[in-house]
């Protein structure tokens, strides 16, 4: 199984939100990552379309660069919109 | 359940003064709940720990499949058959699961089976008893899928997020097989004949004290448990969890209309938990040495099928190199 390759798999449920990460699957190909995870991932209805990605051909951000990387938005809370106070008599917006 | 005596490498706790700076952060991110990552630094003990731990249990999912198996053909209607094998093929998922978190520890699941096939690494030990009637079949997902589940959902909590969310989704699915087992054992004692009331008893006499032997031996000094403990791998200890099963499994006991193998099992009103003798411990040391009724059967059916099955592997990747070479000269 590990000269399998490694396949990322990624549900959508019904509810019409983005698809999820929920786990990994060896596959000789991709035919068969789409299979397996169809029966590993999908038993009780999780969801409506599935992705199966090489793990290797994900790049991802090193956790030891996380302050680098995030740091740039921690101090803009003018992004929120919890930032702007409006009075009670202008009601919710 | 699953995992019981993983091996941590610790003679003793170090305290924070002795560890380095790398090992500080790390248990004070421990220490906050913060879950620790693939990529993020870990002990090495840490993580050989997490490599054996999640192992056994996915193990322990992959052999937990064979007892069950026994009935699959002999299940007394369909819709029995078809619960019995929807169990099964969630515990070959379970199996999956886990494997796929250890593997995000740099371990090969192929190496890690070799170990269980060569009789290294260890499964829980109430897979080496057998399944000698249908009863069984109710008593298993009671019982022992019941202990699992007290153990599993403790577990939720662990400080490693791939295993954690292992737990998460494995909970969700699991009590639907406990409560399948319950459902077989009431249907056998509400509309069954006497014989069939006295294989309930019989099921629950034989697997009592096996599944309260899953949660592993005594709280003791054991450096072992305080180390998984101070990672929060294991986050309650074997004698909490297993009192926890026992004051939620005798009621329902009782609504059965049956009874515990144990003389000395009785409600304290005092500590308000259950009282109950003491486990044979000489048995479940023997059992997890590999002296247990069934390890021998369990182990060569194991080797068996991955042995009968290597033609249809290497079918599939030949076919997948087929392809892949038609496509490259198309």
């Amino acid at each position: 199984m590990s000269e399998w390759r490694l396949y990322e798999v990624f549900v959508r449920s019904k509810h019409g939100l983005n698809h999820k990460h929920v786990g990994s699957v060896h596959a000789s190909d991709a035919e068969m990552a789409m299979e397996n995870a169809r029966d590993l991932y999908t038993r009780r209805n999780e969801g409506v379309s599935i992705w199966v990605v090489p793990s290797d051909t994900i790049t991802a951000s090193a956790s030891d660069e996380k302050e680098v990387l995030f740091d740039p938005s921690e101090d803009k809370i003018y992004r929120h919109a919890s930032f702007y106070e409006l009075p009670d008599e202008v009601g919710h917006m | 359940m699953y995992a019981q005596l993983v091996e941590t490498g610790a003679k003793r706790l170090k305290t924070l003064e002795e560890m380095s700076p790398e090992e500080r952060e790390f248990q004070e991110k421990v220490d906050a709940e913060t879950k620790i990552e693939p990529k993020n630094w870990m002990p090495e003990g840490y993580r050989k720990t997490l490599v054996r731990q999640i192992s056994q249990h996915a193990h322990s999912e992959v052999v937990g499949m064979l007892p069950e198996g026994n009935w699959v053909t002999r299940a007394p209607t369909l819709k029995r058959k078809l619960q019995l094998m929807a169990k099964i093929q969630d515990e070959a998922g379970h199996g999956l699961y886990l494997y796929s978190a250890m593997e995000t520890l740099g371990a090969d699941r192929d190496e890690e089976i070799e170990k269980l096939h060569q009789g290294k690494a260890k499964y829980s030990s109430i897979f080496n008893y057998p399944t000698l009637n249908w009863a069984d079949m109710g008593a298993v997902g009671w019982l022992v899928d019941g202990a699992a589940i007290v153990n599993q959902v403790v577990l939720q909590r662990t400080s490693y997020g791939p295993y954690s969310r292992a737990m998460v989704r494995i909970c969700k699915e699991e009590s639907f097989h406990q409560r399948q087992g319950y459902q077989i054992l009431l249907d056998m004692m509400r509309e069954g004949t006497e014989e069939q009331k006295a294989m309930v008893q019989d099921a629950i006499n034989r697997l009592w004290w096996p599944a309260l032997m899953m949660f592993g031996p005594h709280d003791d000094e054991s450096p072992n448990s305080q180390q998984s403990m101070a990672w929060k791998i294991k986050r309650k200890s074997n004698d909490e969890l297993r009192q926890m099963f026992i004051d939620q499994t005798i009621p329902q006991l009782e609504f059965l209309g049956c009874t515990a193998p144990d003389p000395d099992l009785k409600w304290n009103e005092e500590t308000g938990h259950y009282d109950f003798g003491e486990i044979n411990w000489q048995e479940f040391y023997d059992v997890l040495k590999g002296n247990g009724p069934c390890n021998r059967e369990r182990i060569n059916t194991r080797k068996k099928a991955i042995d009968e099955g290597a033609w249809v592997r290497e079918a599939a990747v030949a076919y997948a190199k087929k392809q892949k070479q038609r496509a490259q000269a198309a």
